[in-house]
């Protein structure tokens, strides 16, 4: 049997047309709301129009309208079967102050993970040191790094010459989006089944490991922790929370422990991943520019107790927006859900 | 849902319809990147270059601008298009291309965001080797980035509304004048045939003035051999004539 084709357009052609026109508006305006009735008679030429269409496959074989019509079901099939809350508009405060520490206590266990690695690696790297001083070279492959602390605590405590003078800004700049890189790949590499940010995490533990040992052993505990701390309250606890997501994809990735199908996991975290790397960066900026304007001077242009205090209120401050915020407004959601 | 391994993924609805996307190849997914290297490029220079005013104020204020300028349209530019534009950037819009949801459901923003800082991954370690390597792998041509984000990337062809008026409508048939063979035409040729012909007809067009001649006399001479209508109902019409009324036999049955 073959359709009356010329008929069955003439009649169906105004139902599409009008479908065709409330795609149209919820494509331009996402924040267009329908009501009941307007909803029901979307559903209604939905439903119409993927009829039209098992009509046009079963009773015609022309493949222009079955085309159209294949694409405007296709447009509204996206519209009717989205479960997903729709973005409403950013309110920052909010996404930073609730959203990502309510984000980032859900996935708390892959965070502490996450710790467990980078402190495998501090061990490694600090045991490293402590046994074989002359690894040194190989386990912090970084210039800057080199030379004997106890040197270069007197020469930076001795320098009446501000090397950054007229570069803060731009050294600032660059450790922001440097960091920023490194956490972005420290949770993209979560796509490898998590292993590539066990690593990365590792690796990074062992440099931390191996520095503090070195500063430590030649006595220079004060000078590390004024140096570290302004800026490494945040700027690790930064990456560790990229290397958590990471390992949330990893997670999702190899389903250990449920039995949803892998999209069904991937779209679970993906919500969540975007928020922690987004709170991630959020973080560096800060963390960016405390190194630059503060963590680089020492004594005596900025005390070492004042620089240790600085970096514990921070810490404490982190560790209250991490553990506690938005804590009642997720109680209260779940208590209303 | 359900997918092939040709190119266009084929989504089932709980209504029991189904319909067809079809998915970009790696080639053309690559000539959009290049096309939108440019424009970064080019972005990264007019930014840089308003950027660089704030070194009348300082100096370092200037530098540090342009860094943090560099970096929020490198990483920037994709997610921003792809979800102002809902899945397109410069390149895939020239390009027709398109990212969608695998399962033909709203792009969300978390999809836009992670499937372009997965680029970070499938870039390594150059020229995009391993988003490469993924999609060619891969049946619905996804890289890295969008097996994580559910994504794919989609021929977007705009389709206009058919027409078949022109051709079918308002005209004289003068096989309209058998009905017992119309119906018997009707009996004989297949939906395919049917459409065929159809298609024939709707891109005449665009045919070479020869290829035109040859293709409708091939088409009238083989639906002249499935059933015969006597001479003086194909008297005076031309090959494409005769194909005409075919259809408009087969697509418009008169209601008696």
């Amino acid at each position: 049997m073959i359709i009356d084709l010329h008929k069955f357009l003439e009649t169906e052609r105004p139902a599409w047309t009008e479908l065709e026109q409330i795609l149209g508006n919820l494509e331009d305006e996402p924040n267009w709301r329908m009501d009941l009735d307007q909803l029901k008679h979307f559903h209604y030429l939905y439903e119409r129009a993927s009829a039209d269409l098992g009509k046009i496959v079963t009773f015609a074989s022309e493949p222009e309208t079955r085309h159209y019509l294949e694409s405007l079901v296709a447009r509204a099939y996206g519209e009717i079967h989205e479960s997903r809350a729709k973005a409403r508009r950013l309110d920052l405060p909010r996404w930073f102050f609730h959203t990502f520490p309510q984000t980032f206590r859900r996935h708390v266990r892959a965070f502490w993970l996450a710790v467990a690695v980078t402190l495998a690696g501090c061990m490694f790297g600090g045991l490293a040191l402590a046994l074989d001083p002359d690894a040194k070279a190989v386990i912090m492959p970084f210039e800057h790094l080199q030379s004997n602390p106890s040197e270069r605590v007197a020469r930076e405590e001795q320098s009446t010459h501000d090397h950054l003078a007229g570069e803060r800004g731009s050294f600032s700049a660059f450790l922001m989006t440097h960091n920023t890189q490194v956490s972005v790949f420290a949770l993209a590499l979560g796509a490898t089944w998590g292993v590539g940010t066990i690593l990365l995490l590792f690796y990074n533990g062992v440099i931390l490991g191996a520095v503090a040992v070195d500063y430590i052993l030649a006595g220079q505990t004060r000078f590390l922790a004024g140096w570290l701390l302004p800026h490494g309250s945040f700027e690790i606890p930064a990456i560790l929370i990229a290397g958590q997501g990471g390992l949330i994809l990893g997670r999702a990735l190899i389903g250990w422990g449920t039995r949803a199908s892998l999209k069904t996991r991937l779209r679970a975290v993906s919500g969540d991943l975007v928020t922690l790397i987004f709170g991630v960066a959020v973080l560096l900026v800060w963390a960016g520019l405390v190194e630059s304007f503060l963590s680089q001077y020492h004594e005596p242009v900025i005390p070492y107790s004042f620089k240790i205090i600085f970096g514990l209120i921070e810490l404490a401050l982190l560790s209250l927006l991490l553990g506690k915020s938005g804590a009642s407004a997720a109680a209260e959601t779940t208590e209303a859900g | 849902m359900n997918s092939s391994r040709v190119s266009t993924l084929v989504i089932r609805t709980p209504e029991g319809i189904a319909f067809s996307l079809p998915l970009a190849c790696p080639v053309t997914r690559c000539l959009a990147w290049v096309i939108d290297i440019g424009c970064i490029m080019g972005l990264i220079t007019i930014v840089g270059t308003f950027l660089r005013l704030a070194s009348l104020i300082s100096l370092d204020l200037g530098r540090a601008l342009v860094v943090v300028g560099y970096f929020v349209v490198q990483v920037g530019y994709g997610i921003v298009c792809e979800w102002l534009w809902r899945g397109q950037t410069v390149g895939k819009r020239l390009l027709r291309l398109r990212v969608m949801d695998a399962q033909g459901l709203h792009l969300q923003f978390s999809q836009v965001a992670l499937r372009n800082l997965l680029r970070i991954v499938d870039s390594i370690p150059a020229f995009y080797l391993v988003g490469g390597v993924f999609s060619l792998c891969n049946s619905r041509a996804q890289r890295l980035g969008d097996l994580v984000a559910n994504t794919i990337v989609v021929r977007h062809l705009k389709l206009p509304e058919p027409d078949v008026d022109q051709l079918v409508a308002g005209k004289y048939n003068s096989l309209r004048d058998y009905p017992h063979l119309e119906a018997r035409l009707r009996q004989r040729v297949s939906p395919r045939e049917a459409g065929l012909a159809l298609q024939a007809l709707l891109r005449r067009d665009q045919l070479d003035p020869q290829a035109r001649l040859d293709l409708f006399e091939q088409m009238a001479s083989h639906f002249r051999s499935l059933v015969l209508f006597p001479a003086e109902a194909c008297e005076g019409i031309t090959a494409e004539q005769y194909v005409r009324n075919v259809v408009d036999v087969l697509f418009r049955p008169q209601v008696r």
